[in-house]
This record gives structure tokens, sequence and C-alpha cells, in this order.
């Protein structure tokens, strides 16, 4: 949690000393400038000149192919009246804090369970580890069969009727198909950050509480929580810039369907692409990608007001 | 070090409840557990049974005799080796080139942070953190059949650039705890900047490169998204691309679909379980630096 806020570096503490590093001090050894050098050519072509040509692009009417002329906002303004790419940023945005919240409770309950004084504690966490591990788009495939036929045919033979149908042939249930495995997946990482938390929490404390009188629920309110706030915070700047750009679950497990109503931002770009929308599906990530800093940035700012030491 | 694998070694509870462990509290966690193994177990019985089987009930029956050749005609239908070869070729372009690109650009960074051009590199290159490939995943199509790159070198390539940032920001960070003493007397021997680095940081930057190289491989192999768009060929699609092929085509073999499946996951679960320590180590220390 330390990273953003880069500290003053040992070299110009100690360089000045020696007529060797004196000389590093006017002009930077060569030697540095091919080390830096990879990763400022590669990023400047791959990333930052794709994302400006795509700027360019969503100015004009450009279908990936032939001719285009300058449109202006044109794009922009049909995007505000395009109800499917609204219906698309209604339900990533909808999803992605859905999500963020149950990865977030239920990695921490597991992370207080499984640094709590238990019987086979390591074979359970090695358990609770191993969605991470496993591709998303495998794991949707497997769940896809398990909504669709495991959950039916078990509601069918105990007389539940309402189960009976697949949830995510639902058009209005369906998201909760999609959080349930994008859940099961991301809970893992989620939930190795609140263990390593935990972990920095001095024993001490909690007896101390105990020996106060404080109950279970009073040392997990006035103790774990404030201590782990810091925690919250990081896991849920990490998980929901994750759950914003929303793809492989979704092609996996609804393919964006039923109609449009699992369709993610990600995939409404994508599909843009692939019927010629090209100009029109780059203004739609341009949008997504302000949207996306905006939040990034408001998060950070929350993050650093509530770092917690001990 | 993160300590995560390792049971706490501190006391918990008050000296009344005192060693006892809870037996409650384990079988609330084991039950829970099933949420792990219900969609595993029905990975690894639908795999063994007969076409009649998978596609009637529930799924949970257990088959009555074990089918493997579900396994040998995935195997061929989405040509495995040659996928398994593919994913391979995007993880070793991806683990290799963030450890190489990533290390040298921090190391560079961190010893002229003095310098201005060095700095505003850094926030630079720390960009990649809030740009998601979505956004520039249009131009990137373009660019990199343009260079002759929609290929896994190129997905590859696209992983390091993508996860560049996090990357330099936790060697940047790990950097910073190193004294500088330590490369004062290398130098003074007349050791040149190339030398100090290979010789002296690249070795004390192991538990870094672990854990980068673990992020590394299994975002890039578990990876959708980048392959599936930038490839252009459909023969040299990743392990994950291809499953689709049942998705899509097959939805009715359910039994040659999840042997596939779990031929398609078993080399990340066999990974994880020799290696443990060292995967949750590294993805601990990823996340708290």
């Amino acid at each position: 949690m330390t990273a953003p806020a880069p500290a003053a570096p040992v070299s110009t503490a100690t360089s000045g000393t020696t007529a060797g590093t004196d000389t590093r001090r006017r002009r930077p050894d060569a030697a540095y400038l091919w080390m830096l050098f990879p990763a400022l050519a590669l990023f400047t072509l791959f990333v930052t000149l794709p994302a400006l040509v795509g700027v360019f692009f969503s100015f004009t009417n450009y279908a990936g192919f032939g001719s285009w002329k300058w449109v202006g906002f044109e794009n922009y303004r049909s995007l505000w009246h395009d109800s499917t790419i609204l219906g698309s940023y209604q339900f990533t945005l909808l999803f992605a804090v859905v999500t963020t919240i149950v990865v977030n409770a239920l990695a921490l309950a597991l992370a207080i369970g499984l640094s709590s004084k238990i019987h086979l504690k390591r074979g359970l966490r090695s358990v609770f580890f191993v969605p991470m591990v496993l591709s998303g788009i495998v794991i949707a495939y497997v769940f896809q069969y398990f909504f669709s036929f495991s959950v039916p045919a078990v509601a069918g033979s105990i007389g539940w009727t309402g189960g009976e149908q697949s949830l995510l042939a639902n058009q209005d249930w369906a998201w909760l198909g999609v959080v349930i495995v994008t859940a099961w997946q991301a809970i893992p990482s989620a939930m190795i950050i609140y263990l390593a938390g935990l972990l920095a929490i001095p024993g001490e404390v909690y007896e101390a509480a105990s020996l106060d009188g404080a109950s279970a629920w009073r040392r997990f309110r006035s103790i774990t929580l404030p201590l782990v706030a810091g925690y919250v915070v990081v896991n849920s700047i990490l998980s929901f810039k994750n759950f914003l750009n929303a793809y492989d679950v979704i092609v996996g497990l609804t393919g964006g369907g039923p109609g449009t109503s699992t369709t993610s931002v990600a995939m409404g770009i994508f599909n843009g692409f692939n019927n010629g929308d090209y100009a029109y599906s780059m203004a739609n990530a341009v949008v997504f990608f302000v949207i996306t800093v905006v939040i990034s940035l408001l998060q950070l700012r929350l993050l650093r007001g509530r770092e917690v030491n001990l | 070090m993160a300590t995560i694998p390792t049971p706490a070694p501190r006391a918990r509870t008050s000296a009344a409840t005192g060693e006892r462990r809870s037996w409650k509290l384990t079988t609330v966690l084991a039950l829970a557990s099933l949420a792990v193994f219900i969609p595993l177990y029905l990975a690894v019985t639908m795999a063994l049974k007969t076409n009649a089987e998978a596609s009637s009930g529930s799924g949970f029956a257990l088959p009555t005799s074990l089918h493997w050749s579900n396994f040998s005609t995935a195997w061929n239908l989405v040509h495995f080796p040659r996928a398994a070869a593919v994913s391979v070729v995007i993880a070793v372009v991806a683990v290799v080139g963030s450890l190489a690109v990533s290390s040298m650009a921090a190391y560079a960074i961190v010893r002229n942070w003095h310098r201005k051009a060095f700095r505003y590199s850094y926030f630079y290159l720390l960009a990649a953190m809030f740009i998601p490939f979505p956004v520039i995943a249009l131009p990137q199509v373009k660019l990199t059949a343009l260079l002759g790159l929609d290929n896994p070198i190129g997905v590859g390539l696209l992983h390091v650039l993508l996860s560049m940032g996090f990357n330099i920001l936790l060697y940047t960070a790990f950097l910073r705890s190193i004294p500088f003493e330590l490369e004062e007397s290398a130098r003074l021997d007349g050791a040149s900047t190339w030398q100090t680095f290979r010789q002296l940081i690249v070795p004390l930057l192991g538990p870094m490169n672990a854990t980068v190289g673990i992020f590394a491989f299994l975002a890039s192999w578990n990876d959708y998204m980048m392959p599936a768009i930038i490839t252009a060929d459909a023969q040299y699609q990743s392990l994950p691309v291809v499953q689709n092929i049942f998705a899509v085509s097959l939805t009715t073999n359910y039994n040659v679909a999840f042997a596939s499946y779990l031929m398609a996951m078993l080399p990340t679960l066999v990974v994880y379980f020799l290696a443990q320590r060292w995967v949750l180590s590294g993805v601990t220390q990823g996340a708290i630096k």
C-alpha cells in the first residue's frame, strides 16, 4: 500500500561523496537510458499510439476499412441515444458494484475463519485458493452447465418450481449468475490480502480485549474491522476496476444474453468492431476510459485517507 | 516475506479458551469449501461419463463406468497439443518479457530518481494501470496485424505491456529498499552499470521476480480476451479460446466438452498444488506492496 508515493531514493543521499559517483550526478550513464528505453518505446508504440489513433477515429465515420470523413461529436451524440449501449453501462456498473460488495464480504468472512483456531487449516486454505488459478472462461463453461442442468434438476426433484427454469435464461436474473461466477473466481485474491492484513494484527490486542470482557462481535467491530479498513479499500479498488472490464466469464456463461441483458461495456465495444462500427465503438471506448479513470482517481483519493498502520 | 501458507503462530483467543481449536468453525468452513469442490466435482465426473449419462439428470451422479475415451476425443478435436503449445508460447513471452523489461526500467528509474526525465517516465509508464484493454483493443487489432504480431508472440507482448505499470510499481518499491552502499563497492571495483545490474541487482530481485513471474503466468495462461481478439489465424489459438468449439458447435457433447475443460484446467492446478507456498507468498507480496 506504500507504493504510489515515491520515497526519496537512496542514491541522491549517498552520491557525491566520491569522485566516481559525482559524474553520475551530472549526466546519466548511457546504460540507464538503454534499460529504460525498451519499456518507454514499447509502451509508446503499443499503448499510447493506439490510444491516440483510436481517439482520433472516434471523431470520424471510419468503419474499420475504406475511406472515412470527420464527423465531430456525432458518434458521442449517438451513444447517448443508444439504448443497447446505455444498457451495457447500466449492467456493467450494477454488476461491478454488487460483485465488489459480495466478494469483499465473503472474502473477509473466509479470511477471518481461516485465520482462527481451526482444524485442517492448511488444507482448507489450499482449497479456497484454487479458483484463483483457473481460467475464467473455462470455469464459466462448467458453471453454465451447473445453472442450466444441475440446479433445475435438483430443484425439480425437491419440488421447488421456481428453480426449474435456468437462471441464465431469465432476462431479469441472468446477471446474478454472472455475479456468482465472477465472485467465485475473484474471492481468493481478495481473501489473500485480508489474510495478510489479519495476520499483521498482534494477538495481544485480542487478548487484552477478551480480558476486558469484549464479546466476539465487539472484538470484530472494534478491533478487526478498523484495522482491516485499509485493506477493504485496496481490495475494492482492485476488484472494482477488474469487474468493469468483465468479459471472459460473461462470454462463457451467457454470451451477453438473454437478449442483451448481460452485455458488458467491453463486450459492446468488441461487438461493434465485428459489425464494422469501428469509429462508433471507439467513441464508446473513449467514454469508458474516462469513466474508468474518474472512478479510479476517486477511489485512490479515498485510499489516501484510509491507510491503517500498526 | 509473506507468511500466508503457514499457520499464524500467535494466539488469537483469550487464555480461557486457550489452545482449543474449534470444530464448529472448521465444519462451517468445510461446508463453505463445497462451493469450490462442486464445480470441480462436476468437471471430473462429467468428463468420465458416456454421452447418454452426461446429457440426462443433474450431472451429480457418478459415472457407471470410466469413459476415458472422452479425453482422446477432446484431445483430437481441439488439437490439444497445438493449443497447449500456443499457450506456452504466450506465457513464456509474457513471463520473460515482464521480468526483463520491467526490472530494467525500474532499476534505471530508482537509481536516477533525481533526474526529471526518469521521474516523468515513471509516471508515464504507471499510466498503463489505468488503461483497460478494451479501450485500446480496436486500434491494437490493426496495429498488430500491420506489424505481423497478430499471433501468440504479439499476445504475449501485449500482456507484458498492459501489466508493465503494476510490475514497475512492484519493482521500484522493492529496489528502494536495497541500500545503495551495496552497489557502491562494486562500482569502486570498476563494475559498469550493466555488470552491477546483472551480477548484483538481478540476484537480489529473486522474490520480486517470483511474484511478477507468477502473476504474468496466471494472467497470460488463463486469459481469453486478448488471444481471442488479437490472434488472426484460428490455428494459433490458445487453450482457453479453443474451448468454445464445444460451447458453440457441440452443445450436446457435454462429456467430451468437460474432458476438454478439465485438460485445460489441469496444468495450472498441478502447478498450484506443487508450488502452493511460493504461489501464495508471491501473490501476497504483490498485493500488499
